[in-house]
């Protein structure tokens, strides 16, 4: 560690913790009181920035680092038997490390390779399709002294479908700079003008028109304006921003030139997940080369106009991607949700205006621009244009990408990724909703069923228990605690969810979690506690005879098992 | 800048308003009350953490705290829906913290505490979590008691030092989180500002070492209803028919302390116009052992901390028309409910093998089958039976018991005042 960096820029801090983590595995306290005095802030908000991310560790880590997958299509796909191969064949358990220091196992939430379950990062690098067998490799291998990047895996972007009734949008031929060469023959005014002619609105999962957006944030005077692509994907089961990152990293960020062009931004920065890190140099790559090429830097192109770019890492927290939370983490800070007195637009990094973007609105932007709104617009239904890509997983044989136009409908989607005796369909995330047989005629569109891209297929042979107790576990560690409806409400109805999968509950106990769904909706400060209870109330409306079958006919208090406690006690003593 | 005025309306009454002036402070100049809890005064950005001041603003629900007045702005602030919502988010905050007023060196001046009053919170409609959270007495002056801390993010946003450190910082996140003390940034603060980041918490959270005065009932901040404008009384919501007949009550005392009884009995001379009116069956005031018959109405005191506790109450379910929850300990647990953090077997090791006994080498785990056995924790008797109307208060307020009854008795229809309505 070279000591002598200074470090004195506040809202550095989650790059300086990175590289004490990476470096040593861990964050000590001695780094705390540094980076405390180094930064005149207190050492309990080092602290607090810390254990605000999962990355983070304040205990030594092992020479190896192994994040296991835990999200519900890696349930179906062995997780379990992964997870106990990891502990016979690393001798740690999980959440520690093993006696020789080698091996530290944790689990993690969806690390966006669903496809490719079961999954993990070792030292942040891929290892898919794992099985027990497999797993015995790579440790032996470690254990021997082999490098990591001999095995580690490269993982397949499996795009099964590129609208093939009629165009793709995204994936489709890319040469570099075709945008860049169109966007700066227009005015700023004529880039948001077809952005906004082409309908496009925000792929993050808001749906928000992009040209609206841009348009409030050109409004602004401010001589600094950002521009920041959201490429956080944390929503369970989505891994399009994987693919578009690993196969057309020059079209996203011709995207963010877009932006930038439009509002009047020279500033760009890339917030990308922990767990993609394996695509940092790609996209630095892409980032080196666009500077030799001028379409970054000063004067881009010959015009008058600069925008520089860099990446930021996050360190593990699926608020992260909502994009308050998003500006704050960039900030150096827990990554909370703002109270929405201002959007982005008005005061946002650094409270100076921003916009947010998906990685998929970046690169569909640059298509709009490259190939007319006309070209996007003629794409889609009546009110949603252009396509979407869906992150397919699950039980069915083709997971993957599919770049459909909106207007499919369920039963479509099905076929084309051969899924069979489909029972569940958690649809657009555990944050979205849930489908059933009955809903296999509807169309996949804003005028019916939104999709921010996740798509979990579960058939019959699932326990419809266990999903939803993989996803209530999700949002109980996922919710940032700010808020007192999502950070209790979430941790309750955990506990009420228990209570049903074990018998223990009456009908109107059940009937309860929609009363209190309703609360978190209502009140929760932020898209994550508002939408964090769909799941739930959705399958007890969708699974009525589930729930049904589980409920107490009435409220029985089981006094032998409240007594177990005391019996035992005096048994042994 | 020049002050434009903006039509806004409240509850479907039209008024003037400054816009951007804060939606709490325009509807205070209008004479609604948007109860508010982690609000304190107007900050940029405001804390929105609470949600207890959420109402509907043009039709959608948001946090009034957190909104600035514009034209056209419709607010729902009083319909059932949004009451009960904010209402909902007081009981959670109740129900996930350990609040035993009664042991609250803040009881009285609370802002949590006065918030349920406020609201009726009689029970919480969330089962309590009694999930143990630590105590920190390593900070010279600050005693920080995280099982009362509602995480409103005052202290974090307010308390610094003189260089404008952070003293107080959240740590964790979600269900885990807590704040976090700087105990060497503690030290730079004067007596004074300990003082005030005491005074700061709306909860007893922040607690400053030998300085709590025990402010005598009556005198605290909350006590009375002097510092509150609204004065809404709670509607009692039980109903027995009337037949003329004598009412036949019963009544027990389970894991409480008697002191419910002993406020019953504070009815005073009211007593005994009640026994011209009903007639006492099982109960240790008439000392009859077993129902003799069924009776209208059943007044519990105390949880369910052991087996013969369980048999009575669920007796007392089969026996009486009418059940109440009378005081803290019947309503969730209360007090002997502070064993519910710990482990049973920790609670007996203590009490019967580690402490001293008066016999020497007398320590031994009671057990005998007459003797009751204890249950793992204890419970609200609403975990185990109906219940048709919760007293609050430890013990509850004597008028508000004789409401009830009269209620009960001769279907009078009385409100609850705000001083009969306690915890402590
Ligand atoms: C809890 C939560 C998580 C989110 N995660 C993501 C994410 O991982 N990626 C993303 O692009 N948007 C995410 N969003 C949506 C962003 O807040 C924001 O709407 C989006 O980045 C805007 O870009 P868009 O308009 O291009 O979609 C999330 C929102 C919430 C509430
Ligand atoms: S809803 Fe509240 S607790 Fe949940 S993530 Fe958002 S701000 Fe945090
Ligand atoms: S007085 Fe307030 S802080 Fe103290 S226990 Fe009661 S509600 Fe909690
Ligand atoms: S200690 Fe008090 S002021 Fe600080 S967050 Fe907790 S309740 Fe609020
Ligand atoms: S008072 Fe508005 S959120 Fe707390």
């Amino acid at each position: 560690m070279d000591m002598t960096e200074i470090r004195n820029e506040r809202t550095q801090l989650l790059n300086y913790l990175w590289d004490f983590q990476n470096q040593k595995g861990y964050i000590s306290t001695s780094d705390i009181r540094q980076l405390s005095v180094e930064l005149g802030i207190s050492w309990i908000e080092v602290e607090g920035v810390i254990s605000f991310y999962h990355f983070f560790k304040r205990k030594p880590t092992g020479k190896y680092t192994i994040y296991l997958n835990n999200s519900m299509v890696s349930e179906i796909k062995g997780f379990q038997k992964i997870k106990d191969a990891l502990e016979k064949e690393t001798k740690a358990v999980f959440g520690g490390t093993d006696p020789t220091g080698t091996f530290s196992l944790f689990e993690t939430a969806c690390i966006g390779l669903s496809d490719q379950e079961p999954a993990a990062l070792i030292n942040f690098k891929p290892f898919i399709n794992l099985t027990p067998k497999k797993i015995k490799e790579i440790i032996d291998h470690l254990k021997k002294g082999g490098k990591i990047e001999e095995i580690e895996d490269t993982p397949e972007d499996n795009i099964r479908y590129k609208n093939d009734k009629g165009e793709p949008v995204i994936f489709r031929d890319y040469k570099v700079g075709d945008t860049v060469i169109k966007l700066i023959k227009k005015t700023p005014e004529e880039v948001i003008q077809s952005i906004k002619e082409s309908g496009l609105s925000g792929r993050g999962g808001a749906f928000f028109p992009t040209g609206l957006k841009w348009e409030f944030a050109k409004q602004s005077t401010s001589m600094q304006k950002y521009v920041i692509c959201n490429a956080d994907e944390g929503e369970p089961g989505t891994f399009k921003d994987r693919a578009i990152m690993n196969q057309l990293p020059g079209l996203m960020i011709e995207g963010m030139i877009t932006g930038a062009y439009a509002i009047g931004a020279s500033k760009g920065i890339i917030y990308l997940r922990a767990e993609y890190r394996y695509l940092k140099k790609k996209l630095e790559d892409t980032i080196k080369k666009f500077y030799n090429l001028g379409l970054l830097g000063e004067n881009i192109l010959g015009k008058n106009f600069d925008f520089d770019l860099s990446i930021m890492q996050g360190a593990g927290a699926y608020v992260c991607g909502e994009e308050t939370s998003l500006i704050e983490s960039l900030e150096g800070k827990r990554g909370g949700p703002r109270t929405k007195i201002f959007f982005p637009v008005e005061k946002g990094y650094l409270d100076k205006p921003t916009i947010v973007n998906n990685v998929e609105t970046f690169s569909a932007a640059a298509r709009i621009i490259e190939l007319g709104s006309d070209f996007f617009n003629s794409k889609g239904t009546e009110k949603t244009k252009g396509t979407k890509l869906l992150s397919i997983s699950g039980d069915c044989k083709k997971p993957g990408i599919y770049e459909i136009e909106w207007g499919m409908t369920i039963k479509e989607m099905l076929e084309l990724c051969e899924a069979k005796d489909t029972n569940f369909i958690q649809f657009s995330g555990p944050s979205g909703t849930v489908l059933t047989k009955k809903d296999f005629n509807r169309e996949i569109s804003g005028e019916d069923l939104i999709c921010g891209g996740s798509v979990m297929i579960f058939n019959s042979k699932v326990d419809v228990f266990d999903i939803l107790t993989n996803f209530s576990n999700f949002f109980i560690n996922e919710s940032c605690g700010l808020c007192t409806p999502c950070r209790a409400g979430n941790y309750l109805i955990g506990k009420r969810l228990k209570r049903i999968r074990n018998n223990d509950a009456t009908m109107e106990e059940i009937q309860e979690i929609k009363d209190w769904g309703k609360i978190l909706k209502d009140s929760s400060r932020c898209g994550l506690g508002k939408t964090s209870t769909n799941f739930i109330t959705d399958a007890i409306e969708k699974f009525p005879e589930l729930f049904k079958k589980k409920a107490l006919k009435h409220k029985e208090f089981d006094l032998s098992s409240a007594l177990n406690d005391y019996y035992d006690y005096v048994k042994n003593n | 800048m020049e002050q434009r005025i903006v039509n806004i309306k409240i509850d479907g009454k039209e008024f003037q308003a400054i816009e951007g002036q804060s939606l709490i402070e325009a509807a205070k100049n209008n004479g609604f009350h948007i109860p508010t809890l982690c609000h304190f005064k107007e900050i940029y950005p405001p804390l929105g953490t609470c949600r207890v001041c959420t109402v509907n603003i043009n039709g959608k629900p948001d946090t009034a705290c957190t909104r600035k007045v514009f034209d056209g702005m419709d607010v729902e602030v009083n319909s059932p829906e949004v009451l009960d919502n904010r209402k909902a988010i007081v009981e959670m905050l109740f129900a996930e913290g350990n609040h035993f007023c009664p042991g609250c060196a803040k009881s009285g001046d609370c802002e949590l505490q006065r918030m349920g009053y406020e609201m009726g919170v009689a029970y919480t409609r969330f089962p309590h979590l009694f999930e143990e959270r630590p105590r920190d007495f390593k900070s010279d002056r600050i005693f920080m008691e995280h099982n009362r801390c509602i995480l409103c993010r005052r202290c974090v946003h307010e308390v610094k030092t003189h260089k404008g450190e952070n003293v107080f910082y959240f740590q964790n996140r979600g269900h885990n989180m807590l704040v976090g003390i700087d105990y060497e940034k503690e030290k730079e603060l004067t007596d004074e500002e300990v003082i005030r980041a005491a005074d700061l918490c709306p909860v007893g959270a922040i607690i400053v070492k030998g300085k709590t005065i025990a402010k005598p009932f009556g005198d605290r901040k909350y006590d009375s209803d002097k510092n509150i404008k609204w004065i809404e009384g709670k509607e009692l919501d039980i109903k027995i028919p009337k037949d003329g007949k004598k009412k036949i009550v019963a009544t027990t005392s389970l894991a409480g302390c008697f002191g419910c009884h002993m406020s019953l009995l504070d009815i005073d001379l009211g007593i005994l116009d009640v026994l011209e009116l009903v007639e006492f069956n099982k109960s240790p005031l008439t000392d009859i052992k077993k129902f003799t018959k069924q009776c209208d109405i059943g007044i519990i005191e105390g949880g369910v901390a052991n087996s013969d506790n369980y048999e009575v109450l669920t007796e007392f379910r089969k026996k009486c028309k009418v059940i109440v929850a009378l005081g803290e300990c019947a309503v969730w647990g209360g007090i002997p409910a502070m064993r519910n953090t710990i482990p049973l077997k920790d609670c007996l090791e203590e009490a019967y093998l580690n402490s001293i006994s008066s016999e020497n080498d007398e320590n031994i785990i009671p057990y005998h089958e007459d003797i009751p056995k204890l249950l793992d924790k204890v419970y609200s008797i609403n975990d185990i039976i109906k219940i048709d109307y919760y007293i609050p208060g430890c013990p509850p307020d004597a008028e508000h018991i004789w409401k009830v009854v009269k209620n009960v008795l001769f279907g009078a229809e009385e409100k609850v005042a705000y001083t009969e309505f306690k915890y402590d």
